[in-house]
């Protein structure tokens, strides 16, 4: 595909053409393009620059904490580190996931479910939806969530609405919005009273309704730029996911399951304790970030992509009736057994948000919900892994305990990680497809940001910035002088300076 | 006719033998303290209860009560005095609220919050301090510790063992289990004695008990430490 514009070959004679930070994504990255004197692109790369080092600060603590220190990984989906890890702990305490007690494991789903939901809804609305309503090149005013509020009031409350109430369920089941507690080991810290059943069931039919609103929305949007959303940052991938043990989609507990880009499968459900006989992980010098692929086939053919689009791909068959039909909708639109487009990561996106509200009615219906049975204990062991669909993609914790249940050991491969092959073969995709040969603009840059944002990457996994990060564009000739500069300040002013 | 004193303007009556402290509390007056706790011998040695008493500083827990006192608290200048001591308490080991099982429990924390610490002020020391997990049940994490001796006098005047110590001088100061090994195992330690219970930060621990309390329930989620402290405190001064 574009692995060819991973490393150029006369690297010290090419313009180097520098997006830093990547704007509108969760965290700090940056992307470098090469360019000859043609503005021919001979180089794309997406470099992660931060480094966090949670799997070394961890080791010597009680693994008790884990959940709780974890999630401060990041601020979008902490939820998602804080299970992951509570289903490690739960091992280390003896209990696998099928004897935890039946209202802690509905619990837990919950607020997965609402975790998904508020995130899902942050991307779409909040970092993604100025670029597909005002389009890639617009202008820069317009890419933010107020020019979506102000254009299109209703999409915009909306959105905002939406990631409130999935926030809003969080807050029930773990005391805060952002970083509460909950789970434990063996189990979670508390039921929902009637009270806060009650409260969240009482929006719970509208915001199904305006999931379903949507998911009409991006298809409408998908569809009527066909085929350049088929093709923009597309690249033909393998998909890793979770399904339930009769393949349908899954978020917080399955086996493992692989397809290829014909939709073959790879491996299916695998024990996700034994991940690590079927995933490894390759180093490149250029970026703190580490490159996952599957074992069977290979650092060259095993990487694979995961998230939304991955999971709908995987999946075969989704158990909430609206989100099913939504599923059965856009597998239908390309005719293909996998769709690769990247831009349609959006499209399942919202899927899941439909399929969220849709598992959240029925949940909150259920009276294991209240239940007071909430915590199992076993015999004590020494390893413990947890792995679950985190919005961004699959997540896997991976911990080892000394006799004094203090952590020795920590491995942590986060979704955003799994897919760093893909955002680079979408990147030097754009670049060669998009940008190759034409005149640096800022505009024609964020062409760029917008195939990395429909990845909804989470960079460090940390707190995010919108629509105000400072951004500087170089164009530097092949003597090393600056031949152009874009400056976007912090205020959202833009200057060049040509020097 | 009883004697009295007089803090802040209001004048309050207290019985001989009792301290500004015990006089305070059973008037229903809180001044904020981190090593006292009505059942053992006052240590005075946080100095967060410090007040001026005829002019002069004291610390209110170990000062006797005197008929006329006048004593000053909840002065501007006491109020500053007292949030840079818990500053200092801050940096000078390592807590990190947001982690911390005790975060919603903690007296520390709960002090910072009642005297308005909205940052640490003075430059973190991160000192490279010891967590000591030996112990099947009590996890002892030096980096919480703020020398209050709560636990060593706990353990001696509560539990009649002798299981903590303070060790080292100045800078270097720091608790210790008493036990040739210096490990919490090698010690008398259960996990129902007070000195396990007594901490009032996460320093002493019971394990495996972390977050088990949901946020909305815990100690300080609704209540601020002057009421708690009133509340829970006040019966023990046995007025």
């Amino acid at each position: 595909m574009y692995e060819h514009l991973e490393t150029a070959e006369n690297r010290d004679s090419l313009k180097r053409v520098v997006v830093d930070p990547v704007s509108r994504v969760e965290g700090h990255g940056k992307v470098t393009l090469l360019l000859d004197e043609n503005n021919k692109v001979q180089q794309a790369r997406l470099h992660i620059v931060e480094f966090r080092g949670f799997e070394r600060f961890i080791q010597g603590r009680p693994y008790w904490e884990l959940p709780v220190l974890v999630q401060r990984l990041c601020g979008i989906c902490p939820v998602s580190h804080h299970l992951a890890a509570a289903k490690a702990i739960d091992q280390l305490v003896g209990i696998d996931p099928e004897n935890l007690p039946v209202s802690a494991d509905k619990l837990r789903r919950l607020l997965h479910f609402g975790q998904v939901m508020q995130s899902h809804a942050l991307h779409f609305f909040h970092l993604s939806s100025p670029d597909l309503l005002f389009g890639f090149e617009s202008d820069i005013s317009k890419r933010s969530i107020v020019a979506v509020l102000v254009n299109y009031p209703d999409i915009g409350v909306q959105g905002v609405k939406l990631r409130k109430y999935g926030q809003e369920v969080i807050r029930m089941v773990s005391g805060k919005r952002i970083h509460g507690t909950g789970a434990i080991a063996g189990g979670m810290n508390k039921s929902l009273s009637k009270a806060e059943r009650d409260y969240l069931l009482e929006d719970i039919d509208q915001m199904i309704d305006w999931a379903a609103g949507s998911v009409a929305l991006i298809k409408k949007v998908h569809c009527s730029n066909l085929p350049y959303y088929d093709d923009f940052a597309t690249i033909r991938s393998n998909y890793l996911s979770l399904t339930k043990p009769d393949g349908a989609l899954e978020l917080y507990h399955g086996g493992i399951r692989a397809k290829n880009e014909r939709g073959e499968t790879i491996m299916d459900h695998i024990d996700y304790c034994k991940y690590n006989d079927y995933i490894h992980e390759e180093v490149r010098s250029w970026t703190y970030m580490k490159f996952p692929y599957l074992l069977s086939l290979g650092q060259e053919q095993g990487w694979y992509r995961v998230g939304p689009l991955a999971r709908v791909n995987n999946c075969d068959y989704i158990d909430t009736p609206l989100a099913e039909a939504a599923r059965v909708e856009f597998k239908a639109h390309s005719g293909e057994a996998m769709v690769h487009s990247t831009l349609a990561f959006h499209w399942t996106r919202l899927i899941e948000v439909l399929h969220c509200a849709e598992s959240i009615k029925q949940l909150l219906n259920d009276p294991d919900i209240m239940g007071h049975d909430l915590v199992a204990q076993g015999e004590k062991r020494y390893e413990g892994i947890g792995v679950i669909e985190a919005p961004r993609g699959t997540l896997f914790h991976h911990y080892q305990v000394d006799e004094n249940n203090i952590v020795t050991k920590a491995n942590l491969i986060v979704s955003t990680t799994s897919n760093n092959m893909g955002m680079n073969e979408s990147v030097r995709q754009v670049a060669a497809e998009y940008l190759s040969g034409r005149e640096l603009t800022e505009p024609l840059l964020n062409n760029l940001e917008v195939a990395i944002r429909a990845y909804d990457p989470c960079l460090s996994c940390a707190t995010h910035a919108v629509g105000k990060m400072p951004l500087q564009l170089e164009l530097v000739d092949a003597e090393g002088k600056l031949i152009d500069k874009l400056i976007k300040h912090s205020d959202g002013q833009i200057e060049r300076d040509n020097a | 006719m009883s004697k009295t004193i007089t803090i802040d303007g209001k004048v309050i009556p207290f019985e001989e033998g009792q301290t500004i402290m015990d006089a305070a509390m059973a008037a229903g007056i809180y001044i904020p303290h981190l090593c006292h706790q009505p059942e053992f011998t006052p240590h005075g040695s946080c100095k967060l209860c410090t007040v001026k008493v005829n002019g002069r500083n004291c610390s209110a827990c170990t000062f006797p009560a005197m008929d006329g006192q006048d004593v000053l608290s909840e002065t501007e200048e006491l109020i500053n005095d007292r949030r840079k001591i818990t500053q200092m308490l801050f940096v000078e080991g390592n807590h990190l609220c947001p982690g911390c099982e005790k975060t919603g429990n903690c007296q520390l924390q709960a002090v910072g919050y009642h005297l308005n610490m909205l940052d640490n002020h003075f430059p973190l020391f991160y000192p490279d301090r010891e967590v000591d997990a030996s112990h099947p049940d009590v996890m002892l994490d030096q980096n919480r510790c703020i020398l209050c001796t709560l636990c060593v006098r706990a353990s001696q005047q509560e539990d009649g063992k002798n299981v903590f110590a303070i060790s080292g001088r100045g800078i270097d100061k720091h608790l210790i289990a008493n036990a040739e090994s210096g490990l919490l195992k090698d010690t008398d330690l259960d996990a129902t004695d007070r000195a396990a219970h007594i901490c009032p930060t996460g320093a002493i621990l019971v394990k495996r008990t972390g977050y088990q309390v949901p946020i909305g329930q815990r100690i300080y989620d609704h209540k601020e430490i002057d009421q708690v402290s009133l509340e829970t405190e006040h019966l023990q001064h046995g007025e």
